[in-house]
C-alpha cells in the first residue's frame, strides 16, 4: 500500500492498538519549558512515578525570561519562581537542561533543531502549540497539554486517535520579497483557523522544496494557526545538510545510516490524502493581518474590509468588534496604517535567515521617529552568528534594539509587552486580543515587512524598497 | 481526576467564534506552578477593566450567570495556545461543560484530562441552547445516556467511548497506560536498532 510521510511515521510509532480505535504512540523526543511543566513534574512526585526516559528529554526556559539585563536575574517573582522550579525539577529528575546564561539557551522550538535534537522520522512533543515547527524536518511534532506532558514523562507514550491527512501542494516561484511567512498566512487565509482541525498537514510542491530549512520551520510553525496540530515537510538533501554535525544528531557512519533510513520517509507516489489543496506561490503578495485572528489576512495592497459586506449577522458583528479593537476604519489602505512598535522574533521568525532578511531592508536606513523596534534572536547561537556576520551591527546602526534570546513580545509573559492601543508590526504567530499586552494591536508580517514598517513608520510593500 | 456524570446548571452564552485560550486565561496568569486558583482570572480581560473593576456587561459578572456551570459558544472554541491553564481556570470557576459547534484539538483533549466535558452539537441546537442560556434556564446533562435535557427537548450527543469511560469514572490515563508497561518495554527494546533512537549528549 502506498503511504504518506505521516502514515510511515505513525505506523513506525504504534506501540499498541487499543480497542476503541486509538493508539498508544511512542514519543522519541520531548522538549520541556518552564510554563507548562511544573504541574506535570509535581504530578509525578505526587503519584510517586519516575520520569521514564530523561535521556529523550531536553529542557530550557524561554517564555518568561527577560531579554535585557539578564545578568541581573528575573525581577518578576512569579516568573523567577517558575524558572527556578524548572531548574529544581530537571535536577531532581535528571533531565538535560540548557541554563539561562548558556550561549545555547533560546526558544524551545529554535534550540531543538539547532542542537540536532529534532530528527526526521521522529515523534516529538512539547507542552506548546508551536511544536508543529519541528515538522520542517519530517518529524511528527505536535503540542500537548500539561497532563499529556506528565503522561510522556511517566510512559514515553501518548494515547492518540489517528488524524486525517491534508496535502498542501504549493507550486510556482515566490516573487522577491515574498517569503514562507506569506505562504503560511496565505494558507490560513484559505483554510481559516479551524480548516486544519483534525488533520496533519503535509506541505509539498516545488515552492516548498525551494524553501530553506528556516523557511520550512516558519511554515510548519503556523500550521496550528490553521487548526492543525502538526505540519510536515519531507526531508531532503537540505534537511540532512542542516542536521549534519549538530551536537545531538548521529555522527559519522551512524549519520550515513540514519540518512539511508530517512530517505525512505517521503510520501510514496500515488499515496492518498484525505484532502488536498493547491496554492500557486507566484500569485502570493506580502501579507499582513488586519484583525484579531490569524485568518484575518490581506495582501499589502488591500484595504481594511467592511463589515457591511458580510451577510451573516454574527460574523458582521465579530468583524466590527475586531475593527474597533484594532482601531481601523473600513476602506482604509493598509499602507496608511501607522505603527508604534516592531517586534522581530518568536519561534516563527527569529532564525538567522529571518534576521538577514530584516537586515537587508534596514541596511543604511534608520528606524522612523516615534517607532520602537526590537530584534530578539531565537537563541544565543543565532545571536552570536548574527553578530559575527555583521547583521547585528546593521540593525543596531539603523536604530533597532538588539536583545537577548527568548519568547519576548510574542506572548508578553515577560517585560516585553505592548501598552494599550499600541500598534505593532510583529513577526510572531498570533494576533489575538491582548496577546502582546492588554489592548495591544498586533499585525502579523514577515521579517522583511516588519523591518520595512520600522523604517517607514507605516506598512509598506517590501517589494517596492530597493 | 474529578469524575463527570450528571450536571444540571445555568448556561453562559458566548456566541462568538474562535474564543482562544489567550482570552480564556491570559498569559500573565500562566506563571503559576499550581493547577488551582485560576478561576478568578478566567476571561480576565473581559471580566475586569484596566483598574481591575468588574465589567458589569460581561455575562459571567451578571446574575444568574455568575453561577454558570456550562458555557455555550460558537465554532473553534479553545483555539490557540496549548495551555492547560484554560480548562483549569474554567473548572476552578465552576464550569465543567462547554457546548460548541466545534473545538480546537488541543483544548478538546485537555478538557478530558480534567473532568471537563466538551460537547459538539450542530448550529441549530447550539442556538436553541443559547436562547435558553439567555433566559437563565437550567439544562441537565447526562453523560452516561449521552443526552441533554433542555426544557421539553432532548438532545443526544456523541462522545468517544474511552473518553466517556474515563470521565464517568474519573480515571487517570497514566495509570491505564502503565498497565501496558511490558508492551512499551518491548517496543523500546526493538528501537535500539535505530542509530538515532536517542540523542547524543550535548
Amino acid at each position: 500500500m502506498k503511504k504518506t510521510l505521516f502514515d510511515k511515521i505513525w505506523d513506525q510509532h504504534v506501540v499498541d492498538e487499543r480497542q476503541d480505535g486509538s493508539s498508544l504512540i511512542y514519543i522519541d523526543r520531548h522538549l520541556v519549558h518552564e510554563v507548562t511543566s511544573p504541574q506535570a513534574f509535581e504530578g509525578l512526585r505526587k503519584s510517586n512515578r519516575s520520569l521514564r526516559r530523561p535521556d529523550l528529554t531536553l529542557a530550557v526556559a524561554d517564555h518568561n525570561v527577560p531579554t535585557e539585563n539578564r545578568i541581573d536575574g528575573i525581577k518578576d517573582d512569579t516568573a523567577r519562581i517558575q524558572v527556578e522550579t524548572l531548574e529544581k525539577n530537571v535536577k531532581e529528575f535528571e533531565v538535560p537542561y540548557i541554563p539561562l546564561m548558556d550561549s545555547r539557551q533560546g526558544i524551545v522550538h529554535v534550540i531543538g533543531p539547532e542542537q540536532g535534537f529534532t530528527l526526521p522520522g521522529c515523534t516529538l512533543v512539547c507542552g506548546d502549540s508551536h511544536t508543529s515547527t519541528h515538522g520542517a524536518f519530517g518529524a511528527l511534532a505536535f503540542g500537548i497539554g500539561t497532563s499529556e506532558v506528565e503522561h510522556v514523562f511517566a510512559t514515553q507514550t501518548l494515547i492518540q486517535k489517528k488524524p486525517k491527512t491534508m496535502l498542501i501542494n504549493v507550486t510556482g516561484t515566490l516573487s522577491v520579497g515574498v517569503t514562507s511567512k506569506d505562504i503560511a498566512l496565505g494558507i490560513i487565509k484559505k483554510l481559516g483557523t479551524s480548516g486544519g482541525t483534525g488533520y496533519v498537514l503535509e506541505y509539498a510542491g516545488n515552492a516548498i522544496s525551494d524553501l530553506s530549512i528556516e523557511g520550512r520551520m516558519t511554515l510548519c510553525n503556523m500550521s496550528i494557526e490553521a487548526g492543525a496540530r502538526a505540519g510536515l515537510v519531507a526531508p531532503d538533501a537540505k534537511t540532512y545538510e542542516y542536521i549534519k554535525n549538530k551536537p545531538m544528531a548521529p555522527k559519522g557512519e551512524f549519520f550515513n545510516k540514519a540518512v539511508d533510513a530517512w530517505e525512505l520517509l517521503p510520501t510514496d507516489k500515488g499515496a492518498v490524502f484525505d484532502k488536498t489543496i493547491n496554492i500557486d506561490a507566484s500569485l502570493l503578495d506580502p501579507h499582513l493581518t488586519w484583525g484579531t485572528s490569524p485568518e484575518d489576512v490581506l495582501s499589502i495592497n488591500g484595504v481594511v474590509p467592511n463589515p457591511e459586506d458580510i451577510d451573516k449577522e454574527s460574523l458582521r458583528n465579530a468583524m466590527q468588534d475586531s475593527l474597533d479593537y484594532m482601531g481601523l476604519k473600513p476602506g482604509q489602505s493598509l499602507t496608511d496604517i501607522k505603527i508604534d512598535k516592531v517586534f522581530i522574533g518568536s519561534c516563527t521568525n527569529s532564525r538567522i535567515e529571518d534576521l538577514r532578511e530584516a537586515a537587508e531592508i534596514a541596511k543604511g536606513r534608520k528606524v522612523a521617529d516615534g517607532v520602537d523596534a526590537m530584534v530578539v534572536p531565537g537563541s544565543g547561537l543565532i545571536k552570536m552568528q548574527a553578530e559575527k556576520e555583521g547583521i547585528a551591527d546593521i540593525l543596531i546602526e539603523a536604530g533597532f534594539d538588539w536583545r537577548e534570546p527568548g519568547c519576548s513580545m510574542c506572548l508578553g509573559m515577560n517585560p516585553d509587552q505592548l501598552k494599550p492601543k499600541e500598534r505593532c508590526a510583529s513577526t510572531s504567530n498570533r494576533n489575538f486580543r491582548g496577546r502582546q499586552g492588554r489592548d495591544g494591536r498586533t499585525h502579523l508580517v514577515s521579517p522583511g515587512m516588519a523591518a520595512a514598517a520600522a523604517i517607514y513608520g507605516h506598512f509598506v510593500d517590501v517589494r517596492k524598497i530597493n | 481526576m474529578k469524575s463527570f456524570k450528571k450536571l444540571t446548571g445555568i448556561i453562559a452564552s458566548m456566541p462568538q467564534v474562535n474564543i482562544d485560550t489567550d482570552a480564556i486565561i491570559p498569559k500573565q496568569f500562566l506563571k503559576t506552578i499550581e493547577r488551582t486558583g485560576l478561576g478568578k482570572h478566567l476571561f480576565h480581560e473581559k471580566r475586569y477593566d484596566q483598574n481591575n473593576n468588574l465589567n458589569n456587561d460581561f455575562v459571567l459578572n451578571k446574575q444568574p450567570w455568575d453561577q454558570a456551570e456550562i458555557i455555550v459558544a460558537g465554532d473553534n472554541f479553545g483555539c490557540g495556545s496549548s495551555r492547560e491553564h484554560a480548562p483549569w481556570a474554567l473548572l476552578d470557576f465552576g464550569i465543567s461543560c462547554i457546548i460548541a459547534t466545534s473545538f480546537a484539538d488541543i483544548f478538546y483533549n485537555n478538557c478530558f484530562k480534567n473532568g471537563v466535558l466538551p460537547i459538539v452539537l450542530n448550529e441549530k441546537i447550539v442556538e436553541e441552547i443559547s436562547d435558553l442560556a439567555e433566559k437563565g434556564i437550567e439544562i441537565s446533562i447526562d453523560l452516561e445516556e449521552q443526552q441533554i435535557i433542555a426544557q421539553n427537548k432532548l438532545y443526544k450527543f456523541d462522545i468517544d467511548p474511552y473518553r466517556k469511560h474515563c470521565l464517568l469514572n474519573g480515571l487517570d490515563d497514566i495509570g491505564i497506560t502503565l498497565e501496558n508497561k511490558e508492551t512499551i518495554d518491548s517496543y523500546e527494546e526493538k528501537l535500539k536498532s535505530n542509530v538515532w533512537h536517542k540523542p547524543e549528549s550535548f
